[in-house]
């Protein structure tokens, strides 16, 4: 027991990125995480939140663990206000989970995940990355409303609250959004919903490496208003595949509209199988850019040999190593391609690695404020210490 | 404040400092005027450095500094400091950069918010974000205070639509948030946090697409609850309008009044709706919508820009037309779940009733934004008072339904001291520990959003005593 939560002994399984913890709590209640922090920060231990475990071998190992803090007791949806267009969940209530109960009341959490069997809501929140229809949902900073953290105090905060406009007090959700554990921990949110689209369609054309800028520019200008545009370039010796979706009332005759566009493909209402999903992560490189460096973006990513998918229009790509990339050949690569991506006003960062060596982050121009935040939120530094950029 | 205002003349353009006293009263209130305060010294920088310098200048001589932009703001957020400096962006006014290939535009905080659009139109696109003060109110002001506006329902509001932003923090380093950065989102944290974590100097903006196809409804309604009901069926059939806006009888009866905007006549209430998107879409969610509103007793679709115009006049006017029939009003701003509408409706009614105080509604329907306007007579002894009460209690009826004290207007000075009703001190300390990050001195519009300033240094909860920075004159205990 910890802080008189159950507990149970770490086992290989529970390492964070090798790094193995003491013990794993499993607290059933945002009270029960507080007591475990509280206890923790008494005997002055390093916790690791984690929820689904899908993305916990990305960003650095943790500097230490002693528990891994296992979030999936708390898997309750705690309120679902159809008529508000709101849902309030617990952390370790898994995506696939919130969108089954959702979809009964003609609703959804317009975030799409990887790995949607065994993300959590905590995790979604905490590692933020985008997915195709970013472009016209937003990320999950966007969606969030509300949320309730867990200091390493064990100090119990929230802001915001389940009402969609709301300016009262600093957002403490976009800070723990994306802060991959290190300021505290997410017990529980609350989210704008959208009505689930009465139809949806994919335009599924070939295009090659020069056609792709031009015809991305024109989709994302388009005023049938795609909600994503996606890319699957596995082999960048080959031609990549274009897919945008439509969603809404009339989504057959804007398809046709937009695949006219592009000037070829088909249309369809089957979602291609890689839409949105991470074939292997045990290296995966993220660019983001201006849409207008699209073919600048391109190029560099070509010399890599690395798998390419992503969206053009929302300036995201993810790069997968589908073989085995030795520790120096991916720092000269990462570098060479920051270098070029960088060139052409994006960013290079590297998700997951099994390289500690690696410059994940590049230039990261507020480090010094990120890191006075963290030191306000972490004193101790035992949030998973040393998991994001900068060592926060 | 003499040996300040001498370094700030010898780190600034001539003409960039006012004194003159009849001058610097100009600047003593912003859109909320019931609070006051003659700024000590008013600065006027042109460049984001000259930001930066009477920020350090601030620092050095530990006086406490206030941002302002157009002034438009409804809760004091730019009531100046008598000892302290307040700095206006009325000369950043350039549009930097616009680039419509990434679908953005780079300005200084003084822009205004139309500006921005006007720049963009011609070519198809809008800025979309849009407050009612959109002719006036400045971008920087925005980024203050994650400004919405009628068309948020659908499109959000300036957190989803600013892509970076450089900032002089508190310490009067410049520093640039981008959402391209890896780490924390300090820039999410920085919008909405009303001047008291830096000064926007440089604002990146997100261009939108015009939609192919806007139609505007006007539905007139014997009641409110008709109308209430009509909005519900709206979200509840799956369609989200760009905007849903709703007034009752007397606000109807001011804008008349005021822009003569020929609403049905005998309206309890009217809905004006708007659907966009593309023109296929917004036929079918048309269609629907009529449907939908079979409750109402007139329904007018406006047929081209000069209809919608029209229909938007009585709206967009409300709040500066209840001036015609009450010599004061408070606007107040809550939120509350949307379909707690009708509840709280009532309440309101019965507050009215009780305390012998009209309240006119004006409200953003889609998204549960109330502005009631409380009227009252400033020449009737305890009338101002009254208000206020009215005022307040619906506030607290906000937070009785799981709302929100404000949706749009910001804290400010106006509602720091009813933060406490709707979270706890935990969540404000928490809160401060991201102000204790930004600015540990406390320098940067204190006194607003928080009800007790958190002493940075400290563990929380041992405070004992005066609190130094109440003690120094630089913060107030509500």
């Amino acid at each position: 027991m910890i802080g008189g939560v159950t507990t149970r002994q770490a086992g290989a399984d529970d390492a964070v990125s090798g790094v193995l913890p003491r013990r794993v709590a499993l607290p059933e209640s945002v009270e029960e995480v507080a007591a475990v922090l509280r206890a923790c920060s008494e005997q002055d231990l390093a916790v690791v939140p984690a929820g689904g475990g899908t993305k916990l071998h990305w960003g650095l190992p943790p500097a230490r663990c002693d528990v891994l803090l296992d979030m999936c007791c708390m898997n309750e949806i705690l309120e679902h206000a159809a008529g508000d267009l709101v849902v309030r969940a617990q952390a370790g209530v898994t995506m696939d989970a919130l969108a089954a109960a959702l979809a009964d009341k003609g609703q959804e959490l317009a975030l799409d995940v990887p790995f949607p069997e065994d993300t959590t809501v905590g995790g979604t929140l905490a590692a933020a990355l985008p997915g195709p229809r970013a472009f016209r949902y937003g990320t999950a900073r966007d969606l969030l409303i509300g949320i309730t953290v867990v200091l390493p105090d064990g100090t119990i905060a929230k802001s915001g609250g389940k009402v969609v406009k709301n300016v009262a007090g600093y957002d403490l959700g976009k800070l723990f959004t994306g802060s991959y554990g290190t300021l505290g921990v997410i017990a529980e949110a609350t989210f704008r919903l959208h009505p689930l689209p009465p139809d949806s369609r994919w335009v599924v054309a070939e295009v090659s490496r020069a056609e792709l800028p031009p015809a991305a520019a024109a989709l994302a200008a388009s005023q049938a208003e795609p909600s994503a545009v996606e890319v699957d370039w596995a082999d960048p010796g080959g031609p990549l595949t274009l897919a945008v979706l439509v969603e809404g009332a009339a989504a057959p005759s804007r398809a046709e509209a937009l695949r006219a566009l592009i000037g070829k493909g088909s249309v369809t209402d089957e979602r291609p199988s890689w839409w949105g999903l991470i074939q292997r992560d045990e290296v995966l490189v993220e660019v983001r850019f201006p849409p207008s460096a699209t073919a600048a973006v391109l190029d560099a990513a070509a010399g890599t040999g690395l798998a390419l998918r992503g969206s053009p229009v929302s300036g995201r790509m993810l790069l997968e190593a589908w073989h085995t990339v030795g520790e120096g050949e991916l720092a000269a690569l990462v570098s060479r391609l920051r270098e070029r991506v960088e060139a052409a006003g994006g960013r290079v960062h590297v998700l997951a690695a099994p390289y500690e060596s690696l410059d994940r982050w590049g230039h990261v121009s507020a480090l010094p404020l990120m890191r006075r935040v963290k030191e306000r939120f972490d004193p101790g530094r035992r949030m998973s210490p040393g998991r994001f950029a900068g060592g926060l | 404040m003499d040996t300040l205002i001498a370094a700030l003349r010898s780190v600034l353009p001539p003409d960039s400092v006012i004194t003159d006293p009849v001058r610097l009263r100009t600047y003593e209130c912003d859109g909320l005027t019931y609070h006051r305060a003659t700024p000590g010294v008013v600065v006027l920088p042109g460049t984001a450095e000259q930001v930066a310098r009477v920020v350090r200048l601030c620092n050095d001589f530990g006086v406490p500094f206030v941002a302002r932009g157009s002034g438009t703001g409804l809760s004091g957020g730019a009531l100046p400091r008598e000892d302290g400096v307040l700095i206006v962006t009325s000369k950043m006014r350039a549009i930097l950069e616009i680039d419509l290939d990434d679908r953005r535009a780079v300005v200084e905080p003084g822009v205004t918010n139309l500006a921005i659009t006007e720049a963009v139109r011609d070519r198809g696109y809008y800025y979309a974000p849009d407050p009612s003060s959109q002719q006036v109110c400045s971008i920087g002001g925005n980024v203050a205070e994650n400004s919405g506006g009628a068309h948020c329902l659908k499109y959000g509001f300036t957190v989803n639509h600013v892509e970076a932003c450089e900032i002089v923090t508190p310490d009067g380093d410049l520093v640039t948030l981008d959402r391209m950065d890896p780490g924390y989102d300090l820039l999410g944290a920085f919008i909405g946090s009303e001047g008291t974590l830096g000064i926007a100097t440089k604002i990146t903006v997100r261009l939108s697409r015009a939609p192919e196809a806007v139609t505007t409804v006007l539905a007139a309604f014997e009641s409110i609850e008709q109308g209430g009901q009509a909005v519900s069926a709206i979200i509840g059939a799956g369609i989200v309008p760009a905007a849903i806006e709703m007034m009752d009888a007397l606000a109807i009866a001011a804008a008349e009044a005021a822009v003569a905007c020929s609403y049905p006549e005998g309206a309890g209430a009217v809905l004006i709706v708007e659907l966009d998107g593309p023109a296929a879409e917004v036929e079918r969610q048309f269609a629907q919508l009529t449907e939908l509103c079979s409750g109402a007793f007139e329904l007018r679709v406006a047929a081209g820009p000069a209809e919608r115009a029209a229909i938007w006049k009585g709206r967009k006017s409300a709040f500066a037309a209840v001036g015609r029939i009450s010599p004061a009003y408070i606007v107040q701003d809550g939120v509350v779940p949307r379909t707690s509408l009708p509840a709280v409706l009532a309440a309101i009614d019965r507050l009215s009733r009780e305390h012998g105080i009209k309240v006119a509604n004006v409200f953003h329907a889609g998204d549960g934004n109330l502005h009631p306007l409380v009227l009252f007579d400033d020449a009737e002894p305890g009338a101002g008072e009254r208000a206020e009460v009215v005022s307040g209690a619906i506030l607290d009826l906000c937070i009785e339904h799981g709302g929100s004290i404000t949706g749009e207007h910001g804290v400010g000075v106006d509602k720091a001291r009813y933060m406490p009703r709707m979270f706890t001190e935990d969540d404000l300390d928490t809160m401060q520990l991201v102000r204790c990050a930004f600015d540990p001195q406390g320098l940067a519009n204190p006194g607003k959003v928080f009800p007790t300033p958190r002493l940075c240094g400290e563990v929380p909860g041992v405070r004992k005593g005066v609190h130094p920075l109440v003690e120094s004159g630089k913060a107030e205990q509500f």
